[in-house]
């Protein structure tokens, strides 16, 4: 909402504060001011100058020679506007004055420009006659002002006073983010209440006198509300003989500083209201009223309805639509008809003021898809009472500006009339919600202003119903709160029960997580929680996956974004892929974030979230280098016993022959792998890429930062190396089972020390050596023990067909 | 006998004396001092040697054999000394020759913000818990005082599931969930993924996070408020930061402020980083409305609460001066390298 500060002056004249202090103040009180600009920046000794000779330049056609007198004296200045004579008064802008654009209107410089004495083909010129783009405005806002020429002024305008001032631009507008429950301060009414009560000066709100001939508004018109749920209230008054024609000046500049272009005195007072009162009303022309009759009802399902702006515009049946006797006239609260509009050779109008249901006018211009100044107002939910205090002001205007004769009387339809709130005062709740210490009188010294009344009997403050959003004690609070100031509440620390500041297990766990891949040498990366329906494909995932079970967003940004993702793999990929193009060598990446796994589809409660802990990476390293990585994270997390390894992890996404599913206590809890090269192609990798995933509330369930030391070993270990040829197909992993298997309590470790295949080993076949190591908690280890042990895992080891090497 | 000590006295002496390494000192004790040796041989023809002149032939063979042993011990010191100086010199090394480093990877620079803001509400005696990011929109909007059609949800911009199901606009659902538990006194923030229905640009991004805080208990007040952000703004961008709090509205609090720190590139004096204006808006948040408290099943009268929202992403772009939004979810390595 933006207002000319002066507009506010007219209802608070002795606010006295610079434009910085007003902005500042209101800010702190709640009347959020975003911007303001000052309409005289860069004016500079600019005066009422009257024309009193004119010469033709000697040397130049196009230039004239002006005598000006400017009250002290007369000075010349010579210039090459073309709409200028004898006896004109001038905004003259004098030598080392500035103005604040050029002529053209365009782009202005930030500093103004300056003018200095200066020589046009030879003849010396004192200064510079303005027009109004000069002077920093434009003929939207001064109508009067020629195109392309200098603005000339009344023949009343005094000589020599100072021109910024009569054209009213020593004024600042101020452009106000109002909060959506603030209805009343969409109005410059209500601004200028809270200006008054922020800077604790008198407010003098327009006064509305009775207006109207003695007829009666009842013998010309009829008025019928079908649905009072959707139009509390309908307010009509008709004016006739109407004289249309250019507002006053006062108004125009108003409405234009409002952003308001003036149009006729009828349409600019309706304009004018709506932004003094906040409150749209709408013109019809009498004598294109059928009937003599409005009606008020909801509209026909697939009907259609041009309005104003000669659009055709969709209807159904839960649009309110204005009709007359026969048709649709206008959809309520959004746009009048083409059908109804007024014309230049109206005569006879009827002025409407209604309170629609804020709800359903938002829906409504949603579904037809027009939002106007109007619909903005009534879907914010209005004040009923405020539609006819701006009806009256409408009629006063037209009556004091002679537009028109106002007809007596006033049609009013409403039903149940809206009453004061009560809100019970409560001071010493009050105090104690914000941790002040304030008296009673203080607190009702801040009502005052606000028209809040405090009914002693009751010990309740009554609620004006313009302020809709005072409904309880809190609510009362915030407007102590507002202006005692929150800068001077109290600044303190909550005391009372202590409690513990902490991270939960998830999160501690994933701390760690986070530690061991970045000392892996990844770094973190955050990638979108929804994705493309076609990464599917792109990732070779079969149609029948459960990964296809999705959740899907009703109204996405886009199909790219349409989907929640039920695995990381799409924006870790992406991720590589990103950095691969960028030619950025050895990426490591990891993730922390959900998947979305619907319980059932369609979807009729909350997913399964899962975190997944994602690496991803590309360059050094290989699969081995990522199942460190994992089992780094696993041992940090206290998850300390064997993990086994299933190559059968049938992921269509992995390499066949470089996979993994992770398994911890019989539980898969991730997987691992290369990717697939068709899937690397896909994403324009050009390099091998290898990944883990590991499920976190798994990791969570077997996790534990539990730690008991065991000693260090007092006694002696034996370690016995065994080297054996056994089928390429066997893996170490069996072999690493017989060990574990039979090595008993005497078994310490045993570490993979050789692998080989090739030269001097039969093909098919490879070499694979293994030292192990044994050793007793409570004596020195002998021969003849550990030769036991080996003999039974050595049996082992040949029942699966592994020979020994000698 | 004693012209023959006295000559291998000065023999072993000379020897010694020309020795340039620890071995030749060796053989020399080996070759005098040892069971072979020299003076070894002396002794053993002692027993040529008259028995009363023996004691005095036994001294001087001590004698020469002390002598002999310590001028041995003495050049060996010498020798090694000179032997680790020589070694010393030798392995000098060039120590501007490139560090051979581990290659450690990066956080996120909104992990690292999120990180700071833990740590200080840690500190505080908050707990940090965590919420649905998919959720119904009883908690996103009903339960915060936000009914159906009220114009904030359009504000919003929200994702849609379903009629009941959204993704979640704001982590102050969060609050209400822990609210239902019914566990008082609360002092919690909830970090989490946020949704809106934004087109991605520098400063939009339909997926962000944001940092709930809330506070229940008795006799909470709006001055706690004030002082409990006025020490998370000291903590978070240097001691000398100054907080406003500007009337404001949400649904959900009452009374409600926006919050503006002094701008931490110019201190308040107004600069191109803070607009001119030398504050920064960095949160909103108020008192609890006593609605969304008895919704909750926590009677108004007996408790009070406050709650604020701060958005992770506004943090880290501000503190780490990073100008673009899309640079936090592209995951550049150049870009995630430098935090």
């Amino acid at each position: 909402m933006n207002t000319a500060l002066s507009w506010i002056k007219a209802y608070v004249p002795d606010l006295t504060c610079t434009a910085q202090e007003y902005t500042d103040a209101m800010t702190l009180s709640g009347t959020k001011v975003e911007g303001y600009t000052s309409l005289d920046k860069n004016l500079d000794k600019i005066v009422v100058g009257q024309i009193e000779k004119i010469e033709k330049h000697p040397d130049a056609n196009k230039l004239i020679i002006c005598q000006v007198n400017i009250g002290s004296e007369i000075i010349q200045i010579v210039t090459g506007a073309p709409n200028v004579k004898e006896g004109d008064k001038v905004p003259v802008v004098l030598v080392g004055g500035c103005v604040a654009g050029g002529h053209d209107g365009g782009p202005m410089p930030e500093n103004g420009i300056k003018i200095k004495k200066g020589k046009l083909r030879g003849v010396e010129s004192f200064g510079m006659m303005c027009s109004i783009e000069e002077l920093g405005s434009s003929r939207e806002m001064y109508p009067e002002a020629p195109e392309n020429g200098i603005y000339i002024f009344d023949p009343e305008a005094p000589v020599g006073a100072d021109a910024v001032e009569l054209l009213g631009l020593h004024d600042h507008v101020f452009e106000y983010e109002i909060t959506s429950n603030r209805v009343d301060c969409y109005s410059v009414v209500g601004i200028a209440r809270e200006a008054a009560a922020t800077f604790r000066k008198p407010f003098y709100p327009p006064v509305v006198k009775a207006t109207g001939n003695s007829e009666n508004i009842h013998d010309y018109l009829q008025v019928e509300v079908e649905d009072q749920e959707l139009c509390p209230r309908y307010c009509a008054r008709m004016v006739k003989n109407i004289k249309l024609g250019p507002s006053p000046k006062w108004m125009q500049r108003r409405l234009a500083a409002s952003g308001i272009r003036p149009i006729n005195n009828i349409v600019d007072i309706t304009n004018y209201v709506m932004e003094e009162y906040g409150q749209p009303m709408h013109a019809y022309d009498y004598d294109r009223i059928a009937d003599h009759k409005i009606v008020v009802k909801r509209a026909q399902d697939n009907t259609e309805f041009e309005t104003l702006d000669k659009q055709v515009r969709k209807l159904d049946s839960s649009i309110l639509m204005i009709c007359d006797g026969e048709k649709e006239v206008g959809i309520a609260g959004i746009m009048g008809g083409e059908n109804s509009k007024i014309t230049d050779d109206v005569t006879t109008m009827v002025f409407e003021s209604a309170c629609f249901d804020g709800t359903n006018i938002r829906l409504s211009a949603k579904k037809v898809g027009l939002r106007t100044d109007a619909s903005g107002k009534f879907e914010k939910g209005l004040d009923p009472n405020n539609a006819e205090a701006a009806i009256n002001r409408a009629c006063q205007l037209i009556e004091e500006l002679g537009c028109g004769e106002v007809v007596g009387g006033m049609i009013d339809y409403y039903p149940v009339k809206r009453e004061e709130r009560r809100v019970p005062f409560d001071p010493e709740y009050i105090n104690r919600l914000l941790g002040t210490n304030l008296t009673k009188e203080e607190m009702l010294s801040y009502f005052k202003p606000l028209e809040l009344v405090y009914d002693e009997t009751s010990g309740d403050i009554i609620v004006p119903t313009f302020r809709q959003d005072l409904e309880r004690k809190a609510d009362i609070a915030e407007e102590v709160a507002r202006f005692f100031g929150y800068d001077n509440i109290p600044t303190t620390l909550p005391c009372g029960e202590a409690t513990t500041g902490k991270l939960s297990f998830k999160l501690r766990i994933e701390e760690v997580a986070k530690n061991i891949a970045e000392f892996c040498g990844f770094s973190q990366a955050m990638t979108y929680s929804f994705e493309s329906p076609k990464v599917f494909d792109k990732l070779l995932i079969p149609e029948e996956s459960s990964l296809r079970k999705v959740i899907t967003i009703l109204n996405p940004l886009g199909e790219d974004y349409s989907i929640m993702r039920t695995t990381p793999l799409n924006g870790m990929l992406t991720s590589l892929s990103t950095n691969y193009n960028r030619r950025n060598k050895n990426v490591r990446l990891y993730e922390i974030g959900n998947i979305y796994l619907p319980k059932k589809l369609p979807v009729t409660e909350l997913p399964d979230e899962r975190t997944q802990f994602t690496l991803g990476m590309y360059g050094e390293g290989d699969f081995f280098t990522m199942k460190g990585v994992v089992e780094e994270f696993f041992d940090k997390v206290g998850m300390n016993e064997k993990i086994h390894y299933n190559p059968n992890a049938q992921k269509t996404f992995l390499h066949p022959g470089r996979q993994a599913e992770i398994i911890y206590k019989d539980q898969t809890v991730g997987y691992l792998g290369e990717i697939h090269p068709t899937v690397a192609e896909n994403y324009g990798i050009g390099e091998r890429v290898y990944i883990a995933v590991i499920d976190m509330p798994y990791v969570c369930e077997y996790a534990t930062f539990d730690r008991k030391y065991a000693g260090i070993a007092k006694y002696p270990s034996v370690t016995r190396d065994i080297s054996m040829v056994m089928k390429k197909e066997i893996l170490v992993g069996q072999v690493e089972e017989i060990i574990e298997k039979n090595g008993g309590k005497l078994l310490e470790s045993y570490n993979l020390f050789d692998i080989y295949e090739g030269a001097q080993i039969m093909a098919g076949y490879k070499s694979v050596a293994y030292s192990i190591t044994f050793r007793a908690a409570d004596h020195t280890l002998e021969d003849k023990e550990v030769n036991t042990v080996m003999d039974k895992i050595l049996n082992g080891l040949t029942a699966l067909g592994i020979e020994l090497r000698k | 006998m004693k012209e023959t000590l006295q000559k291998i006295r000065e023999e072993a002496m000379k020897q010694i004396q020309d020795s340039e390494a620890l071995e030749r000192l060796n053989e020399i004790r080996i070759n005098y001092l040892g069971k072979k040796g020299e003076l070894t041989t002396v002794l053993k023809s002692m027993k040529d040697v008259a028995p009363e002149d023996r004691p005095k032939v036994g001294q001087l063979v001590n004698e020469t054999r002390q002598a002999i042993e310590s001028f041995l011990e003495e050049t060996k010191k010498k020798l090694a000394a000179k032997a680790r100086e020589e070694q010393l010199a030798r392995e000098t090394i060039d120590v501007t020759l490139p560090a051979k480093k581990n290659n450690v990877g990066h956080r996120h620079p909104n992990t690292i913000a999120l990180e700071e803001v833990e740590r200080i509400f840690i500190g505080m005696g908050y707990e940090v818990v965590e919420g649905p990011e998919v959720e119904y929109d009883e908690y996103n909007f009903e339960k915060l005082n936000i009914p159906a059609n009220h114009p904030a949800k359009d504000e919003q911009d929200t994702f849609y599931i379903n009629n009941e199901i959204v993704l979640r606009t704001q982590t102050s659902p969060v609050q209400v969930r822990v609210m239902e538990k019914g566990h008082l006194p609360i002092r919690m923030i909830a970090p989490g993924r946020v949704f809106r229905s934004d087109e991605v640009d520098a400063t939009h991004s339909p997926s962000f996070h944001q940092i709930e805080g809330l506070v229940i208990d008795k006799n909470i007040t709006f001055a706690d408020l004030k002082g409990t952000l006025a020490e998370f703004a000291k903590q978070l961008f240097g001691e000398n930061t100054k907080v406003k709090f500007r009337p404001h509205h949400f649904p959900f609090t009452e009374p409600s402020a926006e919050v503006d720190v002094t701008c931490f590139k110019c201190g308040g004096s107004g600069c191109r980083f803070c607009k001119g204006s030398g504050w920064i808006e960095i949160l909103g948040c108020g008192m609890v409305h006593p609605r969304v408290l008895e919704m909750c099943g926590i009677n108004p009268e007996e408790y009070s609460g406050f709650a604020f929202g701060v958005g992770l992403e506004r943090i880290a772009l501000l503190k780490y001066e990073i100008d673009d939004m899309r640079l936090l979810y592209e995951n550049d390595t150049r870009f995630l390298k430098q935090f």
